[in-house]
């Protein structure tokens, strides 16, 4: 059947199962636009193309698939630089479609012409520059395998003008073969009977989980084995709902702003189980410090994560929901084990671990009518019921809804966790409405990086998306300020935000709601309002202005090494 | 240790860019680096030579094979291998050192390819520390242009 290239992309997008793309548009794409509005597919449109990519991430997250998000050529182009490498950080499957001048004219310094591919190759899983519209359709089923296959990630498709003009013959699709793409889904059985041995030999296991259990959908089988072996879990930043974290085996963040006992627990224990983490350096702090008494098994869908920073004892190269299934059904075959003598063996360790979770829990001080940000979150978690998606920007408000949000569900947690990107959570909060159009969606927010995107207000109202965005406002970018002030004797270089909007009015301007809480007795009464809100609201906590998040390891000390509350 | 790592990759523009931009994105270095198409036009053999520790070499074939479009990595100098470079050198030659250039050159085995009343250029294969030596012993005699490739290797065929 021949069709223009602008119709086989909708095609294959619909083939893909696409109902909603994330976009702005320009000359470069203005003929796919045309034929985008000819169809069936939802189009979100932001109001910068860097909101496009973040929005896209969420809705890929909260979805369990491939978001996508569609801009012009030059500007663009760029501007989704930063969405893409946060994608590719946090292994966020994502197709991105970049417009392109025409072919005949690539190379020339063109108006609005950027080597996006050559931008970008460093921070996608892969990239295309259709040059043959013969190409095309297969380049864009080949970007959405490998984006949701293996250990998934962004993958730019960039398009120039004249391909997606040509008439090409459009086939219908055939099971995907790469020649030199195959990931490895099944662990090989003889680590996984190694790895469950050295479990059984363990008397003080921890299980580090992370993203990679979320991405594999692999919570359940987790939570069967920590149970089965009583074993304690810890969570990386990504990882967070991956097992629940009202559970009684669960220790909550590990690492620079983890639990004392999460951090504890990885200094003592004698096994450390890596499920689809990647020993960050916000886990690890100092290497030669973490988990030092361990022997480590380290599960992953990738090969370069493992033995990266820290060497591993017992690499399993596997998919996590594949590797948890082989060893739930190990133990399960064995006739010597019990689930009873199991809990015995590792039940002095669990005391342990309760005496460092009584000696130092979680917690904040209290100060009279001044408005605690742990409060908030903590507020936001009760009047919930611990249900809501939360999204975060980036700084103390990521760091306070990670510890005092409670996850218990996998895809509830939308955050830039490795590049740490200010300014995500907003437009990741609009991505996750649409993805879940009847949910609660909170973005737990600092006023320094709301304004990294408050443009999106835009968005959020004109698709009638009732987000709301709980500012924890202490006027500072708050957590370079707790640096410099541990580390900098309180000189305070540019970390005070001395012009601010206000928000209330900001919100109002766009026809969303403003609310503002000045005092402790006010947080609950404008949560409960803006939770019955069927708008977008924003709801201004102006809260304890020098608060910091503790426990906190200083940067390349050994995570034992935690300045407490 | 010196490591020298033959990769198998598909023959399309920007593959090489991806391997390049690998090794300065990760700060892994680069001793020489060699490229060519093999008898299948659409695939290419590219041979680098680094130097690392173990860890590194492990993270550097892993992240070569990581690339969508390498087809395979192997690090040949784990076991038997055969390895060239190619020199071409043009060397000072006038009427007192003119024989003692040829005799340098046929000691080790190499070609001369293109005369001049002033100099020779000649071509020399071999291995790296060939390559040194015939360079260290033209040196003094006056090199005047130089131009080397990067290294290529095989592994050797198993014996039985």
């Amino acid at each position: 059947m021949k069709v223009t290239g602008a119709q086989a992309i909708i095609k294959c997008l619909k083939e893909q199962g696409v109902e909603v793309i994330f976009g702005f548009p320009g000359g470069a794409v203005i003929d796919l636009y045309d034929e985008l509005e000819k169809s069936d597919i939802t189009h979100v449109l932001v109001r910068h193309e860097q909101a496009a990519v973040h929005a896209a991430d969420a809705y890929g997250r909260v979805k369990g698939d491939v978001g996508v998000a569609l801009v012009t050529s030059g500007p663009g182009a760029t501007n989704t630089v930063t969405g893409i490498a946060s994608a590719y950080m946090d292994s966020i499957p994502l197709v991105v479609f970049t417009g392109q001048v025409p072919t005949a004219l690539i190379g020339n310094d063109a108006f609005q012409e950027v080597d996006i591919v050559g931008i970008t190759r460093p921070c996608t899983k892969h990239n295309y520059l259709v040059k043959d519209a013969n190409e095309l359709v297969s380049i864009i089923r080949e970007a959405f395998y490998i984006a949701r296959t293996g250990r998934p990630g962004p993958v730019l498709i960039d398009l120039p003008k004249d391909v997606v003009n040509s008439k090409i013959n459009f086939e219908e699709p055939t099971p995907i073969k790469m020649q030199t793409y195959r990931p490895t889904y099944e662990p090989h059985p003889g680590q996984i009977a190694k790895a469950c041995k050295e479990i059984l030999k363990a008397k003080k296991p921890v299980v580090y989980a992370g993203g990679g259990v979320i991405a594999s959908n692999s919570n359940e089988d987790l939570t069967e084995l920590a149970t089965k072996l009583n074993m304690p879990v810890t969570m990386t930043l990504m990882g967070l709902g991956g097992f629940p974290g009202t559970h009684k085996l669960s220790m909550g963040m590990l690492g620079m702003h983890g639990t004392y006992y999460a951090n504890m627990a990885v200094s003592q224990c004698d096994l450390l189980i890596a499920i689809g983490a990647r020993f960050d350096d916000r886990v690890t702090g100092k290497i030669a410090a973490f988990a030092p008494y361990a022997k480590i098994i380290h599960v992953d869908i990738d090969p370069t994560s493992i033995s990266k920073n820290v060497k591993v004892d017992i690499p399993i190269v596997a998919d996590c929901k594949h590797a948890l299934i082989a060893m739930n059904r190990w133990f399960d075959v064995q006739e010597d084990f019990k689930e009873k003598e199991q809990e015995e063996k590792t039940s002095p360790w669990i005391d342990e671990i309760n005496d460092w979770k009584r000696k130092h829990p979680l917690g904040y001080v209290e100060e009279g009518d001044i408005i605690k940000p742990q409060y908030v979150v903590q507020k936001l978690h009760e009047l919930t019921n611990g249900d809501a998606i939360i999204s975060t920007e980036v700084g103390q408000n990521q760091m306070w809804a990670a510890q005092f949000y409670h996850f218990n569900l996998p895809r509830h947690f939308l955050t830039s966790g490795g590049l740490g990107v200010m300014g995500y959570g907003f437009p990741a909060a609009i991505g996750a409405q649409m993805a879940a159009p009847g949910r609660t969606i909170i973005d737990i927010a600092g006023d320094g990086s709301l304004q990294m995107n408050i443009q999106e207000l835009a968005t959020a109202r004109q698709y009638k998306c009732p987000v709301k965005v709980a500012i924890l406002n202490n006027n500072f970018l708050g957590m370079v300020r707790q640096w410099q002030e541990l580390f900098y004797d309180k000189r305070y270089a540019a970390t005070g935000l001395e012009v601010a909007p206000d928000f209330v009015k900001v919100a109002q301007a766009y026809g969303a709601v403003g609310l503002r809480a000045t005092k402790v007795s006010e947080v609950v009464p404008v949560i409960k309002e803006a939770l019955a809100t069927d708008n977008t609201v924003f709801m201004d906590f102006v809260i304890a202005r020098e608060e910091g998040v503790y426990p906190m390891v200083p940067a390349g000390k050994a995570t034992t090494e935690m300045l407490l509350v | 240790m010196k490591h020298t790592i033959s990769v198998l990759l598909q023959n399309k523009p920007g593959v090489l860019s991806r391997v390049t931009g690998l090794f300065s994105g990760r700060g892994f270095n680069i001793e020489s680096l060699c490229v060519a198409e093999t008898l299948d036009p659409g695939v290419s053999c590219l041979t680098l030579v680094t130097r690392g520790p173990d860890p590194i070499i492990e993270q550097i074939t892993k992240q070569l094979h990581k690339l969508i479009d390498v087809i395979k990595v192997v690090d040949i100098s784990e076991s038997d291998y055969v390895e060239r470079e190619m020199v071409l050198i043009r060397v000072k030659a006038e009427a007192n050192t003119r024989a003692e250039v040829l005799r340098v050159i046929d000691i080790f085995r190499g070609k001369v390819v293109d005369v001049s009343p002033k100099s020779y250029a000649v071509e020399i294969t071999g291995p790296r520390s060939k390559i040194k030596a015939v360079i260290d012993i033209l040196k003094p005699i006056g090199i005047q242009e130089i131009v080397r490739t990067g290294t290529i290797a095989m592994a050797r065929a198993k014996k039985f």
